[in-house]
């Protein structure tokens, strides 16, 4: 029983980390293009390593200032968004999905190649380029803090709660713009384009916003996670956190404001708390290990949150914020 | 039923109805539009006193397909224009070219003197020429109400940074959504305004479509089959509807396909036949058309079938059935059957 109370901390930690931070950043961009305008963004994580790589590179490679560095993150998503957005706007909604998968597959080969290796260090990646930030902290960085059981280092609450304050303030922007009319337009578009132009609308604008808002928070979301880390390495940008942010989105609800955030937290929750309770299980033999090897644990937990989020798409398929009625349109 | 109703606001497009006439606020564009296509000829491409909208030489072809070809087309202001004609004779199509959602192969046209080629759909729009769609264009996962604030024009909240300053556009919406309930009223559904448009019924879609197009004060209003689908009662309150638009001032046209409803409100009509305007006319020199009446009973596929068509057309059908039962799988086995049935 103790051992899975200490599982319940561990996850706890999991659920209010810095990597939920990034999880979160990552899905609430997503809601923004996805949720909200019906945008089909699956490269979302390639803004993420802009944004950390912004940092890293400016810092460490080009020893610019720290906050230098968050802008030329900011910058290098809004760029990589116009580039993205301008040709395939205008074009049904299944291009955009396909350059941006394409991005962030291209992107991350892009970073770790041998011919990038002069500014990104190749797959060896970056590292040292935040201690203007840790030093920043109101609070001894070098000594350890426990908070509701867990533990943690001085820099990595630091980093958690900038991380939780950025993703407070991203809330409240998101719920600003959806409630405003510039919020109706966007979910306008996301029902019928065409009946927005009707009305005069010019779609395209709203659409490029959309991206660019929603690539600007997934470019914060990998700056924390580089700050997180203390590195920036190519395959930490894995595409697969992309879905994962899209789990987790529809797991909080989307085209809700607090949706993608509680979503993360819980999808980081259930997948460390799968982690450490199956180890346990299998430590104390209560699960047998001729059934379940501890090396299996790691596959098996995605397993599990698969089956889950199945359950979860049939029994309430408008996630934990959603209104069912509203998701319950689509099927007439 | 509304169609006796005397209108709550005949202002709203009375600047352009003063364009006409000055002193014609109130229920006289009616007559004026009447009055002044009396002396038109009944012919294609006739010009009419005033017009609105102006078509020159325009043509759309989608492959092989000429789906619009139309020489000369004039819309005359303030009045009721029906536009007719068979399935597939390229309504829809003129429609999407004249609104921007569709370019043209040749041709110009123009609003007020001002051609409108070159411009995407939200400018037509913004010049005050607004469509509805055949296929309705509800906005389902929006309320009846965020459906028609939507229509409104120059909202300043619609700009991202001032979205963030309530304080920029609060007393506009409010503006906005007292004439939105007023509209809404109009089309008896202010009682659904806080529903999904995605849980109303196709004719009140149709009715929420058109009551969200009115939200934009527009000059020129095209309706496609705005009664299609539409209970027979509320088809009538519809037409007390787009009859009000006129007494306001505003330009109407409109597809129908029953011509009672065609006769009951047009102040002129143009039939459209493959891609061509075959006739124009007041509602009355319609029927007596011969080419009118050729494009609808001639060899067209409205006519019903006679008994021997319908045994020769069945016989073919089992011919290719049995062609294609000797080429499993040829899918332009099952296309040719589908040629031969019509
Ligand atoms: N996008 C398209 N691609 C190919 N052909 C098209 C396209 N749009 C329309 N057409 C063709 O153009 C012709 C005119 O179509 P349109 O929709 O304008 O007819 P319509 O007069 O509105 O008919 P209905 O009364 O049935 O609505 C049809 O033969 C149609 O098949
Ligand atoms: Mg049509």
């Amino acid at each position: 029983m103790g051992e899975l109370i200490d599982a319940f901390a561990v996850a706890l930690k999991a659920g209010l980390g810095f990597q939920a931070v990034f999880l979160a950043l990552l899905a609430i961009g997503i809601n923004v293009q996805f949720g909200y305008t019906g945008l089909l963004n699956f490269g979302q994580i390639a803004f993420a390593m802009l944004g950390g790589y912004g940092i890293a590179i400016s810092v460490s490679q080009w020893g610019l200032p720290f906050w230098v560095g968050v802008v030329v993150g900011l910058l290098a998503a809004v760029v990589l968004a116009l580039l993205l957005g301008l040709p395939t706007l205008r074009l049904r909604a299944d291009y955009l999905a396909i350059a941006t998968i394409a991005a962030a597959e291209g992107l991350r080969l892009l970073f770790r190649s041998v011919s990038a290796t002069p500014v990104t260090n190749g797959t060896r990646g970056l590292s040292g380029f935040n201690a203007e930030f840790v030093a920043l902290a109101p609070w001894d960085t070098a000594r350890r803090y426990g908070i509701l059981g867990t533990q943690w280092s001085g820099a990595e609450l630091w980093v958690t709660a900038v991380g939780w304050l950025l993703v407070a303030l991203a809330s409240l922007l998101i719920w600003l713009l959806v409630r405003s009319p510039w919020g109706r337009v966007v979910k306008s578009i996301r029902e019928d384009e065409d009946a927005v132009r009707a009305l005069g609308k010019n779609v395209y604008v709203y659409k490029m916003q959309a991206l660019v808002l929603g690539g600007v928070l997934g470019a914060f979301g990998g700056m924390v996670y580089a700050l997180g880390t203390a590195s920036a390495n190519p395959d930490q940008y894995q595409n697969a956190n992309t879905f994962l942010a899209y789990a987790a989105l529809i797991l909080g609800g989307a085209a809700r404001v607090l949706g993608p955030v509680i979503g993360s937290m819980l999808m980081y929750f259930i997948i460390q708390f799968a982690d450490t309770g199956l180890r346990t299980l299998i430590g104390n033999g209560v699960i047998p290990e001729g059934l379940l090897s501890a090396t299996d644990v790691a596959q098996i937990r995605f397993v599990l949150i698969g089956l889950g989020l199945m359950l979860l798409l049939v029994f309430r398929p408008q996630g934990i914020f959603g209104d069912r009625r509203e998701v319950m349109l689509d099927a007439r | 039923m509304p169609a006796d109703q005397t209108p709550g606001q005949p202002a709203a497009g009375g600047a352009h109805a003063a364009s006409l006439d000055p002193a014609a606020t109130g229920g006289a564009p009616r007559l004026l539009a009447r009055a002044a296509l009396r002396d038109v000829a009944w012919e294609v491409g006739v010009p009419k006193p005033d017009p609105a909208i102006v078509v020159d030489g325009v043509t759309r072809s989608f492959g092989g397909l000429t789906a619009v070809s139309v020489d000369h087309l004039e819309v005359q202001r303030g009045g009721i224009t029906g536009l007719i004609g068979p399935n597939g004779a390229g309504k829809t199509t003129l429609f999407n070219l004249l609104t921007g959602f569709d370019q043209p192969n040749t041709g110009t046209w123009s609003f007020d003197g001002r051609p409108l080629g070159k411009l995407a759909p939200h400018q037509v729009a913004r010049l005050g020429v607004v469509r509805t769609f055949q296929l309705t264009k509800a906005l389902s996962r929006l309320t009846v109400l965020q459906n028609m604030l939507l229509g409104a024009q120059g909202q300043k909240g619609e700009s991202f940074w001032r979205a963030l300053v309530p304080g920029t556009w609060r007393a506009q919406e409010r503006a906005n959504t007292e004439k939105a309930m007023e509209l809404l009223g109009r089309f008896k559904l202010d009682r659904k305004k806080d529903d999904f448009a995605g849980t109303l019924s196709g004719g009140q879609r149709k009715l929420l479509e058109m009551a969200r197009a009115l939200m934009s004060d527009p000059k020129v209003v095209m309706l496609d089959e705005p009664m299609a689908g539409v209970n027979p009662a509320l088809t009538q309150s519809l037409l007390g509807h787009v009859k009000d638009l006129r007494e306001e001032g505003m330009t109407v046209v409109f597809v129908e396909h029953d011509m009672d409803v065609v006769r009951d409100i047009s102040d002129w009509v143009v039939v459209m036949a493959a891609g061509k305007v075959i006739a124009e006319g007041p509602p009355q020199s319609i029927s007596q058309n011969q080419a009118v009446v050729d494009a609808y009973l001639g060899a067209h596929h409205d006519a019903p079938l006679t008994i021997e068509e319908e045994d020769r057309v069945l016989a073919e059908a089992e011919a290719a059935i049995a062609r294609e039962q000797h080429a499993e799988g040829d899918v332009i086995g099952s296309e040719t059957r589908r040629e031969e049935n019509r």
